[in-house]
């Protein structure tokens, strides 16, 4: 169907199809992704379960689980999502239903390509910018460039007069992101070598999630909370406070991620400040969102998009309350490297940005197929498996990491710490099991949607029917 | 329609993105620019050669194309001792040179002037290799490291210092941080004793003038596993990293540490064909109490990963 579409004329390709096609592959990729991240717990958990194979080493997957969440499920659900709201925002039709299908198939292969070369152990060598440069030349002219070009003109071309603030964000995010892809390349396609090259590497990775993932994320609360709830947004200032005060603060910060590295004293105090101003956007965005809901909370419990959404909103309380004093060098020397971040690395990306996100697809998928959800029970055993084991997830890295914390400072021998750590990777791979549970679960209830959901009327919203099953 | 109305505002995200790269790209790269080379920072580049993840002389990322370290006690060429022996670098006919013998910028103010007057780093051409060394010399009255091409200083051709060296002298360095990179150990361990409390286990943190031409320097950034940047000097067996490596529950029961068996390859050092799954049962039944001493953990073959591995943990983790 997709290859049909790919060489039809743009007119003849339905409305949506892009919405629909970068939805369940963003699906997909979250099993994948919660999948190789399942194994990867398992593997550290358990050292011999599957050993002696160069594939299935520790070393050799770590990567495309990351990779496979962040350019898979997060940065598609972020396709999928531009390709519904900004039209539906501007009061317009997406600019080229066509470019987007090509997108999607671009992305998927490119990034199947990327992770297989990766998996193999094709990689630079440089966190975050593991892929090799041609796949990401690939990424960038593939399919950043392409999405940018749909979201930039489905604005240029709208009806109505103002720029909703979520496409604010989306025009400007995709642009930023460009930016910093080109610029994180640099030392793989200039040579540059040293302090300057792990500078970049963490210039990059830091920009790519303060610049892409949370603020688009935030970007889709602030369509899909007021479009479920049907009140509208507390204040659209408020909304611009976050959206300026993320460019301003959040693009400044990189070099926290080597606070213990020798890179300039100057450097480190600067990203230390700019770091703690990041509370501006973040409470600005979690008290626009939360009053935006005033009168409307019974839907936190009877609607499942809501309830995802509002989930994220909340988990984006502790997030930046522990990004933003976690970087100062008063705390930073204590939990640096240890569990304690790879928590808050899942604190960002599976608890906040994820539930932001599968809310915006739960709802996109229902509204361009035009069916209702197939299955409330479904939803909620997907909901309540993924906020479970988020949490089991969240606390036994945390305790992991404080307990490395303290055998840093107090000089414990290093075995001891793999020794008292264990228990928490066992608890981390259950955890992480159930999330990957629950997302088996959604792939299943979005495809039985798509097949055999009751039709949604013409003029209705999906949310507004009630559910059967 | 209206598009520009905005350009205020499109404008305005230009401009301030524009201004934090400027502060946090620009500003940085004036500090760094400004580190001079340390004997580490100037060994490192030497051993590991231009560039060590993908790269067009080593696509697969399995360490083709580096240049190969040697320790030498007297001159290939006059006989003459060399006490203490030295480390020299030797770059076969076609070994992409490190980053500063092509850039002497990068080494520093200092060592940059010093390796191109008397170290005579732009004699040395790919096309016919060349052997470089780390020299003592003095710059303003400060004694300073600086890069010599020891092919133009004094003659040696890569080739007689190989075989002057034999394999028994050889560190595959470059091969070594190349599988260190591609088996993924930076996800587990750190190169990077933090400035705070842990390098007094760890050892000293690095200075600024350490990674001058080193790409990637993969510091890790999360670590469930003891920093290596000075391993060699806590623990310099050669035995005992066999062991560790082939089955890290030999030496350490309770290690989280993958086995990496698999860099072993086919055969070892006399040749016979490694079983894998016979050592395996055996260990199980060393596991299970059936015998009293695990099997023994073969010889690496000379050219397998392995060697060059532990190879580049003993010459530069020190
Ligand atoms: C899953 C995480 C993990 C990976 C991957 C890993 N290691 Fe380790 N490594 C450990 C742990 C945990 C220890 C400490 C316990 C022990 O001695 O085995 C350790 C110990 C070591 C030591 C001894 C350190 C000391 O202080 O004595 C060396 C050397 C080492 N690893 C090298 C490597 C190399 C080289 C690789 C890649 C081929 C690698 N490790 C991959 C977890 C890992
Ligand atoms: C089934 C659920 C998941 C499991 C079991 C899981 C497991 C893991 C594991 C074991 C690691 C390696 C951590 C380490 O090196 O100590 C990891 C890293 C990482 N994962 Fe996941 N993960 C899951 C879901 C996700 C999701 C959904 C995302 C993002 C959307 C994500 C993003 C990341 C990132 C960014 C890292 C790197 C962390 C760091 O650099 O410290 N993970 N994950």
């Amino acid at each position: 169907m997709l290859l049909k579409y790919l060489f039809a004329k743009n007119d003849e390709i339905p409305p949506g199809s892009a919405t629909i096609f970068f939805g369940f592959s963003s699906i997909f990729w979250f099993v994948v992704g919660t999948g190789l991240g399942s194994f990867n717990a398992a593997k550290l958990a358990f050292p011999d379960w599957v050993t002696g194979t160069e594939m299935f080493a520790f070393g050799h997957m770590r990567q495309v689980h990351v990779l496979a969440v962040i350019l898979g499920w997060i940065s598609m659900a972020f396709g999928m999502t531009m390709m519904y709201m900004t039209p539906a925002l501007g009061n317009t039709k997406l600019w080229s239903e066509k470019l987007g299908l090509w997108t999607v198939f671009l992305w998927n292969i490119g990034l199947s390509l990327g992770l297989l070369l990766l998996w193999l152990g094709f990689t630079s060598g440089r966190e975050y910018n593991d892929l090799i440069w041609p796949i990401d030349l690939v990424v960038i002219c593939g399919v950043l460039l392409p999405l940018g070009i749909n979201v930039w003109m489905t604005i240029a071309h709208r009806k109505t007069q103002g720029i909703y603030i979520t496409n604010w964000f989306f025009g400007a995010c995709i642009f930023m992101v460009i930016v910093v892809f080109v610029v994180g390349q640099s030392p793989e396609l200039f040579g540059l070598t040293g302090l300057t090259e792990a500078y970049l590497t963490f210039w990059f990775a830091h920009n790519v999630l303060g610049l892409w993932i949370t603020p688009v994320a935030a970007a889709i609360a602030y369509y899909t909370i007021p479009k479920l709830t049907g009140n509208p947004l507390y204040s659209h200032r408020i909304a611009h406070l976050h959206f300026w005060a993320i460019i301003a603060f959040y693009s400044t910060p990189a070099s926290h991620h080597l606070m213990s590295a020798p890179l300039p004293e100057w450097l480190k105090s600067f990203a230390s400040v700019e770091g703690v101003l990041i509370l501006i956007p973040a409470i600005a965005f979690v008290a626009n969102i939360l009053l935006t809901m005033k009168g409307k909370w019974s839907m936190f419990v009877e609607n499942v998009e809501t309830k995802f959404s509002i989930t994220g909103v909340l988990l984006a309380i502790p997030l930046n309350m522990q990004g933003g004093f976690q970087q100062t060098r008063a705390i930073n020397w204590y939990v640096h490297g240890t569990g304690w971040i790879v928590a808050h690395a899942h604190l960002a990306l599976l608890g906040m940005s994820s539930f932001l996100e599968a809310a915006a697809v739960y709802f996109g998928l229902q509204q361009m197929l035009r069916r209702k959800l197939y299955s409330l029970t479904l939803a909620n055993l997907h909901y309540w498996f993924f906020l479970v084991g988020f949490c089991i997830y969240w606390i036994s890295m945390t305790i992991a990491g404080l307990i490395q914390g303290a055998g840093k400072i107090y000089e414990v021998p290093y075995i001891d710490v793999v020794v008292a750590e264990h228990p928490y990777m066992i608890a981390r791979w259950v955890g992480g099991t159930m999330v990957f549970t629950g997302n088996v679960v959604w792939l299943y209830n979005m495809w039985m949607t798509a097949r055999e959901g009751t039709l949604v009327p013409a003029g209705k919203y999906a949310h507004e029917l009630a559910y059967e099953r | 329609m209206g598009f520009r109305q905005y350009k205020f505002g499109a404008a305005g995200v230009g401009l301030m993105l524009g201004f934090s790269m400027c502060i946090t790209l620009f500003g940085p790269s004036n500090d760094f620019r400004s580190g001079v080379s340390t004997w580490v920072g100037l060994d490192k580049q030497l051993s590991l050669g231009r560039v060590i993840g993908f790269s067009y002389e080593d696509p697969t990322v399995s360490g083709d194309g580096k240049p190969v370290t040697v320790i030498l006690d007297k001159d290939p060429k006059t006989g003459e001792a060399i006490d203490p022996p030295q480390r020299f670098y030797v770059y076969k006919a076609g070994t992409k040179f490190s980053p500063g013998v092509n850039h002497p910028e990068l080494l520093g103010p200092g060592v940059e002037d010093l390796s191109l007057s008397i170290g005579k780093i732009k004699a040395a051409d790919v096309s016919s290799g060349a052997v470089f060394t780390v020299s003592k010399g003095e710059f303003n009255g400060e004694e300073i490291d600086y890069i010599e091409n020891v092919t133009a200083t004094r003659g040696w051709s890569p080739e007689e210092t190989l075989r002057a060296a034999g394999d028994e002298n050889s560190r595959y360095v470059g091969k070594g941080k190349t599988i260190y990179i591609s088996e993924g150990c930076w996800w587990c361990h750190t190169l990077l004793p933090e400035q705070t409390q842990d390098w007094q286990v760890f050892g000293a943190p690095p200075f600024l003038g350490d990674f001058n031409g080193e790409m990637p320097t993969a510091f890790g950034s999360d670590r469930k596993a003891p920093d290596l940047l000075h391993v060699a000097a806590r623990n310099s067996s050669r035995e005992w990293m066999e062991m560790h490596f082939f089955n890290p529950r030999l030496v350490q029961p309770n290690s989280i540490m993958p086995r990496f068996d698999y860099l072993w390859g086919k055969t070892d050092a006399d040749g016979n064909t490694i079983d894998y799954a016979k050592w395996r049962a055996e260990y199980m039944a060393y596991l299970n109490g059936e015998s009293i001493y695990p099997p023994e953990v073969p010889k690496p073959a000379p050219d397998s990963e392995v060697r060059a591995l532990i190879d580049w943990i003993l010459t530069s983790l020190k």
